[in-house]
């Protein structure tokens, strides 16, 4: 796969030929492991469970539920002349009634703690399109975001990849749960001001991505005060908000805001999709939503290159807007994810793991930093590698998410029925136990 | 930057309209309101410096120095130096050095201690144009500068930002966003602005409602809510090289293998853009060309576009000698060509490119070891009586060197399904396939989209049936149309194919320039409530023609079109 040009007849661009994408990270090979020998039940009880990848299966028949129910606006009905309109439709504004519908949702999500404006939202083919959007908005080539560690993989691709824009790592560490302090920040800040590359923003992603927690309220306040007095944007990427398993410990970004009678909201950005909360990332439904009139303007022309199909715009919008339905959605949604939590993190601890402890997310971060031969990210990615080709186990090395302290592992469980999730566990306790035995 | 070129026209059509218009005051973006708050001189002054690289390109090609302005004076004569041309060194380094210090003074002068010094900062100054935004309250957040510990003003935003900012004055938006405020309806709105500046096909529509109607039962949901491949389902993969083997005429085969969807074409061009081309490199464009491309290839990937200017004496066809000089003369300033983009039936005139032409610049292509990307967006929109010749067909027929060649195509314009953003890169090079397919993951086609096209595109008899029909109905409106711009006494190009015609109104505008062009553009949206899209738009180097898209009116819409037009017309022609 490597872009071999030797003696290129015809040349291509840096960005074509550069590492940045991403994909040659561990996070990227767990899967393609998975692709090449994926488990099924009856037909390939040995192959590589998918835990590596952070999909929302368990709640899905409640979708399909409503779908079938309501046939009616999954096929623009018996008015045709509605389809009429709806193929035409290319407006970068989006249909009104779904810009509507994703307000409400995301207000829903949020259990009315913050309202959300139509008029901000601006819709884009997914949430890793909002980010790489935003990112060619708020920062020129070379400039930085500041992004705490670790992150979701797929930024250092997201963020980094066209934009040409860096990301300055926030150092997290477990000694207080991962969580973001003000003296981390800083030091983030002057290390890129050291290295004089301009910082534009900082980039969280609540409730995070891989940890699987909530970030605290008062940690919020902390990281806007630091934007609002270093002048830089702040982007929170809230994609797992509907994923956090007690309504009330979930903080947004727009709830602190509204407190401050918005208050430097300008600087805010808010990144969300459909993709976690309802389980449809195949569907490509992403949104900007920024309390900055000049960003939304300009997300809204760049969402050009990005545009939600509006077949999907319609077939969604009615679903979204019917309160009755979302309402029921998210609570159930919420406490399947966390009875599966809950398995997953007994179940490792009756091997002899720990995970952090984190009420949120389709994951789970769990230490395996004691069952290293030594506290170093070579010898984490050779129990990786272990994992992955005899336990069969697709998951994701800490380092490939920049944690700088190795030994942690990102673990799915959302995306496969509770039988094969039992399944992984006995693998991980047959495996941690001939590990004790060999250490 | 690039942008700045677009920025650097639009901003003078801006000053031209303005001069000839007021009434166009509601719908005008002036530069003092539009959505970045306010700041009036600081915005050319800021923008000044980047402009340098590009004043020269923009010269050479705009054949007019009209510049309303000091600093574009100033500017101008620094193509020399940046061109290595010297000589005009004394003339202009003591001017552009006054200039600069003006500038720098100004700067701080105005900008508040602690922000750092960018050459695109905003000033601090109150947001807050758009009024619809109003539920959020800003007095607050303004009063409570002394709360707020020492940070005063906005934060930064790229230089993306402004350039797309200018650019929203062209005439191609304005009239879109007059037409939205205001659109035409036979019965419920007669005196609304009727819509010919968009390339929008409703004729044929009907037949794929009703499609819709009788066959589509399948479950929306099954198997496709989860994480597909972001280049596209193969199934729709297949489809889709179904499609367009029968759009050329089975005269190709198409492999899903080389086939990369994305949503829609915008994305498609952007992304190859990306993949062939780095920041200041050049493509080589025939002109006039769809005023999107200035937007969808050059915004954030930072190329640049070099139009190659083509003639009425020559039917507005690209000319291999122009081509040659256009790309000799980039060179000796110093840019790097990476290709040429050709639109194939073209936009905005409707030319089909003749087998003879696509082999030479095959030959050209070659030659100078460059690209060359064929958006052939319009291929089944045909209606003349010549065929459409893919570049796929020529490409087949060698059996090397078919790295260069990369083909866009979508469902926007043959299916009249904008909404839906399908859109296709077909190329032969496995390593822009292999890029092309990683950066899908920021354009990509919806599930159930991929699922509903799938099964239209496979029911082939359908789709040939809608091809044929579209096709009649298009040569329909065309003759009906043109002959009515006839009556007027205004001449049409020979087009093709395409959703519009090329019309040539040079008779009815003075002065004979872009100004008079722009005189007769306000008139027939304003006056005539008509919105068409005048050549300047499209970087046409002629004055004078327009282009007027048929395709989203009916029959008995046409008298009333050129009804209106007469109207004009007639204040045209009689004696100032």
């Amino acid at each position: 796969m490597a872009i071999e040009i030797v003696q290129p007849s015809v040349g291509l661009s840096k960005i074509a030929v550069s590492e940045t994408h991403g994909e040659d990270s561990p996070y990227f090979a767990g899967w393609k492991a998975y692709d090449e020998n994926p488990y099924h039940e009856i037909h390939n009880p040995s192959g590589v469970i998918q835990m590596g990848l952070a999909e929302n299966q368990v709640s899905f028949d409640l979708l399909e539920e409503y779908l079938e129910a309501n046939l009616e606006s999954a096929n623009w009905g018996q008015k045709v002349s509605g389809f009429r309109e709806n193929a035409l439709f290319q407006d970068y504004h989006g249909i009104l009634s779904f810009r509507k519908a994703m307000a409400s949702f995301m207000e829903q999500v949020r259990g009315g703690k913050a309202k959300f404006n139509p008029d901000r939202v601006v819709l884009t083919a997914g949430a890793t399109a909002a980010n790489e959007l935003l990112t060619f908005i708020l920062a020129d080539p070379g400039d930085a975001l500041l992004v705490p560690t670790p992150y979701y993989p797929g930024f250092d691709r997201d963020l980094r990849w066209r934009t040409g824009v860096q990301i300055v790592p926030i150092h997290c560490d477990s000694l207080n749960g991962f969580q973001i302090t003000p003296e981390a920040l800083e030091a983030a800040y002057d290390h890129a001001t050291s290295m004089n590359i301009k910082v534009r923003g900082v980039l969280i992603t609540n409730p995070s991505n891989p940890l699987g927690a909530n970030i605290q309220r008062k940690v919020l306040e902390q990281i806007l005060e630091f934007a609002i007095q270093k002048n830089i944007h702040l982007v929170s990427d809230e994609i797992y908000s509907g994923s956090a398993f007690y309504a009330d410990e979930f903080v947004s970004i727009a709830e602190v805001l509204e407190s401050r009678n918005y208050q430097d909201s300008e600087r805010c950005h808010i990144v969300y999709s459909l993709s976690k909360d309802l389980g449809l990332p195949g569907f490509r439904v992403g949104t900007v939503y920024s309390y900055n009139d000049q960003v939304v303007t300009t997300a809204r022309r760049m969402s050009s290159f990005t545009l939600i199909s509006s077949q999907t715009q319609f077939l969604l919008a009615s679903m979204l807007s019917d309160k009755e339905f979302t309402q029921k959605y998210i609570k159930i949604n919420r406490e399947r994810l966390k009875k599966r939590y809950e398995m997953i993190i007994n179940g490792l601890k009756k091997a002899g793991i720990e995970c952090l402890k984190g009420k949120a997310g389709l994951f789970c971060w769990m230490n395996l930093s004691p069952y290293l031969e030594e506290p170093t990210i070579k010898s984490e990615l050779a129990i990786w590698k272990t994992i992955m080709h005899e336990v069969r186990l697709n998951i994701s090395p800490g380092s490939s998410c920049h944690c700088f302290e190795p030994g942690w592992f990102r673990v799915c469980f959302a995306n496969m029925s509770e039988e094969t999730l039992e399944v992984a566990l006995s693998r991980i306790h047959e495996f941690i136990k001939e590990r004790k035995q060999g250490l | 930057m690039p942008e700045e070129m677009a920025g650097n026209i639009a901003q003078q059509k801006a000053s031209l309209l303005s001069q000839a218009t007021q009434s166009l005051r509601d719908f005008r973006y002036s530069q003092h309101h539009h959505t970045a708050g306010t700041f009036p001189v600081a915005q050319m002054t800021q923008t000044g410096p980047r402009r340098i690289q590009n004043s020269g390109m923009e010269d050479e090609s705009r054949e007019q120095s009209q510049s309303s302005s000091t600093g574009m004076r100033l500017i101008v004569p620094l193509q020399g130096i940046v061109q290595g041309r010297g000589g005009l060194i004394l003339g202009s380094v003591i001017p552009c050095a006054m200039f600069y210090f003006l500038q720098f003074y100004l700067k701080r002068r105005r900008s508040p201690p602690n922000l750092p010094h960018e050459q695109t900062s905003n000033p601090p100054s109150p947001s807050h144009s758009s009024s619809n935004l109003t539920e959020l309250s800003r007095s607050a957040s303004r009063s409570s500068l002394l709360l707020s510990r020492g940070s005063i003003g906005r934060p930064h935003v790229s230089s993306r930002v402004h350039s797309i900012a200018k650019s929203n004055d062209s005439p191609y938006n304005i009239g879109l966003d007059k037409v939205s405020a205001d659109p035409y309806d036979r019965l419920n709105n007669p005196n609304g602005v009727i819509q010919l500046g968009l390339a929008e096909n409703r004729l044929t529509l009907d037949l794929i409602e009703n499609w819709i109607t009788e066959k589509l039962n399948e479950s929306i949901l099954s198997g496709i809510a989860t994480y597909q491949p972001f280049d596209g389902m193969t199934e729709l993969k297949v489809a889709m090289a179904g499609l367009m083997s029968q759009v050329v005429g089975r005269t190709v085969t198409f492999d899903p293998s080389q086939i990369v969807l994305t949503s829609g074409a915008t994305p498609a061009i952007e992304i190859l853009c990306f993949a062939l081309a780095d920041p200041g490199n050049a493509f080589l464009i025939p002109a006039p060309y769809y005023p999107g491309f200035d937007r969808d290839m050059k915004w954030r990937t930072g190329v640049e576009l070099i139009p190659v200017h083509c003639r009425s004496s020559d039917n507005f066809t690209l000319s291999i000698p122009v081509l040659d000089q256009a790309f000799n003369q980039a060179r000796k300033r110093g840019q790097k060509i990476k290709g040429i983009l050709l639109s194939n039936p073209s936009n905005p005139v409707g030319n089909l490119m003749t087998r003879e032409t696509l082999f030479s610049l095959l030959d050209f292509a070659r030659e100078k070891n460059i690209h060359i990307i064929s958006d052939e967006l319009f291929a089944a929109s045909t209606f003349g009586d010549e065929e459409f010749v893919s570049m796929a067909e020529i490409i087949d027929s060698e059996d090397t060197d078919k790295d260069r060649v990369h083909i866009v195509y979508g469902l926007s314009k043959d299916l009249s399904l904008p909404g839906f953003r399908v859109g296709v890169i077909y190329s032969y090079n496995e390593n822009v396939l292999t890029v092309s397919r990683k950066m899908t993951r920021f354009s990509p086609v919806s599930a159930p989209t991929q699922r509903l096209v799938t099964s239209m595109l496979s029911d082939t008899t359908f789709i040939k049936n809608y091809t044929e029909i579209n096709r009649e109905r298009l040569r329909n409106m065309y003759d009906l149309f043109v002959d009515g711009l006839k009556d007027l006494g205004i001449r049409c190009t020979k087009s093709s194919g395409g959703l519009y015609c090329w019309c040539d109104m040079s008779g009815l505008i003075r002065p004979y320039n872009e100004k008079g062009e722009l005189d007769l553009w306000d008139k027939l949206l304003n006056v005539a409530n008509i919105n068409i899209t005048p050549g300047s738009s499209c970087h046409c180097i002629e004055p004078g023609w327009f282009r007027c898209c048929f395709t989203t009116l009916d029959e008995t819409d046409i008298p009333v079109v050129i009804e209106r037009i007469r109207l004009v017309v007639e204040t045209c022609k009689s004696p100032s």
